[in-house]
C-alpha cells in the first residue's frame, strides 16, 4: 500500500497539571492512507476532538508522534507548523466559518492567497474545486445567497483546495436534513476515493457507514475497529 | 410482511400470472425478500378461495393462468392503503433477549457483547451505504434500502443507550432498576451527561 498521509504513533495528550491532570488521549496509534475515510466514534469525553485536533496539527501531543505527509508536527517551528496546516490539512467543522463578505470562490481561494499565491491563481484553483463538486454555479454567490447544504459543500471545497490531501471533518452535516447531509458525505467520500485521506468524527452511526474503517474511542484509547468488508 | 396484500396491490395494475407477479415483487423490493413461485401460487389460490381474485380467462399457450382482482379485491387494496400497518406487536428478537439475559448475569461481560454487536451492525451499515451509493436513482430501491439503514442505525443507538445505562450502574452489569442509587452529595455534584 502507498505511504499513509496521516501517521500517529503511541500518541498521548495530557491536559492540565498536578492533581487535575486529564489524559484525553492515551497511547493511540493510527494510520490513514490515501483513498481512505476513517470514522471516529465514541461517547462524549472519549477523546474524539483531541484526536482530530492532533491529526490536524491544531494541537501537539504530550508524547508520541503525529506525522502529516511525512512531517512530524512536534519537530516543526510554529511558522512551519502553520504552513503545514495551510497547505496540507483541510478542516470542516459543524460551524462552517465561511466569511460572509466573500463569495464562494473567494472563500475557497482565501487559504491559497494567505499562503502567498496570486489572486488569479487562487481563483483558478477555487473554480476547479467547485467544478469537482459540481458547484460551478455557486462561484459568485455570497454565503447568505446559498442554502445550508450548498454552504456546507463550499466549506468542503475550501477544505480540499490546493494540494491538501488530509481532510478532517467534525460532525460535518450539522443540522442539515438527512438527504442534504447524505450529499455532503457523498462529497467527502468522493474526495477520498479520488486520493485524499479523510477523518470523520461523528456521533451518528449512519454517517460512519460512509467510512472504510470505524474506530471506537473510549477513555482516550482505541477499543475496537470495524473495517468494511 | 404481507405477501397477500402486496400481491393484491400489484394486481391492481392489471391481470398477471404468478411468475410475472413474483418478478414484479422482487423488482419493487430490490430483491430483499425473495419469493418463490410456489409461495406466489399458494397465495393466489387462497385469494381466489376468498373471492379477492379470479382467473382472467383460460390458460395461455404455455399453460399459465393470469389472475385479476374482483371488486372485493379492489376494495381490499383500497382498505390496505388506507390503514396503518400494525407495529405494536413486538417481534421476538434474539438480540433483545440476549442482552436482557446478559445484563442480569454477572458472569457475562455485557460490554463485550454490546461491542461485538455494534461492530457487526456497523459493518452491515457500511455495506448498505455502499449499496446506496451504487443505486441509480431508483426510488423503490432507495425506500427499501433506507429502511434497512434506519433499522440498523436504530439498533446501534439502542446499544449505545444500554451501554450508558451500564456505565452509570454501580455494578456495571446489573439492570439499573435494581441498583437505584441513594442520592448522596457525592453523586449530586456537578457532572456532565457522561461520566468519563
Amino acid at each position: 500500500m502507498n505511504e499513509p498521509i496521516l501517521t500517529m504513533v503511541d500518541v498521548t495528550r495530557v491536559h492540565g497539571t498536578g492533581e487535575v491532570v486529564v489524559r484525553a488521549l492515551n497511547g493511540v496509534s493510527l494510520e490513514i492512507h490515501p483513498g481512505e475515510l476513517v470514522a471516529v466514534m465514541g461517547p462524549s469525553g472519549s477523546g474524539k476532538s483531541t484526536l482530530l485536533n492532533l491529526a490536524g496539527a491544531l494541537d501537539l501531543p504530550t508524547s508520541g508522534t503525529v506525522s502529516i505527509d511525512g512531517q512530524v508536527t512536534t519537530a516543526l517551528r510554529p511558522n512551519e507548523l502553520s504552513a503545514l496546516r495551510r497547505r496540507r490539512v483541510g478542516v470542516v467543522f459543524q460551524d462552517l466559518n465561511l466569511i460572509p463578505s466573500l463569495t464562494a470562490a473567494e472563500n475557497i481561494g482565501l487559504p491559497l492567497e494567505l499562503d502567498g499565491r496570486r489572486v488569479s491563481e487562487s481563483r483558478r484553483a477555487a473554480l476547479g474545486a467547485l467544478r469537482d463538486l459540481n458547484l460551478d454555479e455557486l462561484a459568485d454567490r455570497f454565503p447568505d445567497q446559498m442554502s445550508g447544504g450548498q454552504q456546507q459543500r463550499v466549506a468542503i471545497a475550501r477544505a480540499l483546495v490546493g494540494d491538501r490531501r488530509l481532510v478532517l471533518a467534525d460532525e460535518p452535516t450539522g443540522a442539515l436534513d438527512s438527504v442534504t447531509g447524505d450529499g455532503v458525505l457523498a462529497v467527502l467520500r468522493a474526495r477520498c476515493d479520488a486520493g485524499a485521506a479523510g477523518m470523520l468524527v461523528t456521533h451518528e452511526s449512519r454517517h460512519a457507514g460512509w467510512a472504510d474503517r470505524v474506530i471506537y474511542l473510549h477513555d482516550g484509547r482505541i477499543v475496537d475497529e470495524t473495517t468494511a468488508r | 410482511m404481507s405477501v397477500k396484500d402486496s400481491l393484491l396491490a400489484l394486481l391492481s395494475d392489471g391481470p398477471a400470472y404468478g411468475a410475472k407477479l413474483r418478478a414484479e415483487f422482487d423488482r419493487h423490493t430490490g430483491g430483499v425478500w425473495p419469493l418463490n413461485v410456489g409461495q406466489v401460487y399458494t397465495t393466489l389460490a387462497r385469494l381466489e378461495r376468498d373471492g379477492l381474485v379470479v382467473a382472467d380467462g383460460g390458460p395461455d399457450p404455455e399453460g399459465r393462468i393470469a389472475y385479476r382482482l374482483t371488486p372485493a379485491g379492489h376494495a381490499h387494496v383500497a382498505q390496505w392503503w388506507a390503514s396503518p400497518v400494525d407495529r405494536t406487536e413486538p417481534a421476538r428478537d434474539e438480540l433483545v433477549l440476549k442482552l436482557a439475559l446478559a445484563v442480569a448475569d454477572p458472569s457475562v461481560d455485557t460490554r463485550a457483547v454490546i461491542q461485538s454487536q455494534r461492530s457487526a451492525g456497523m459493518a452491515h451499515l457500511q455495506r448498505l451505504t455502499r449499496m446506496k451509493v451504487g443505486l441509480n436513482g431508483s426510488l423503490q430501491d432507495a425506500v427499501v434500502l433506507e429502511h434497512q439503514l434506519y433499522a440498523v442505525e436504530a439498533e446501534l443507538r439502542w446499544l449505545d443507550h444500554v451501554e450508558s445505562f451500564l456505565r452509570r450502574s454501580p455494578a456495571g452489569s446489573r439492570p439499573p432498576a435494581e441498583q437505584t442509587p441513594k442520592l448522596t452529595t457525592d453523586l449530586s455534584t456537578d457532572r456532565g451527561p457522561t461520566d468519563e
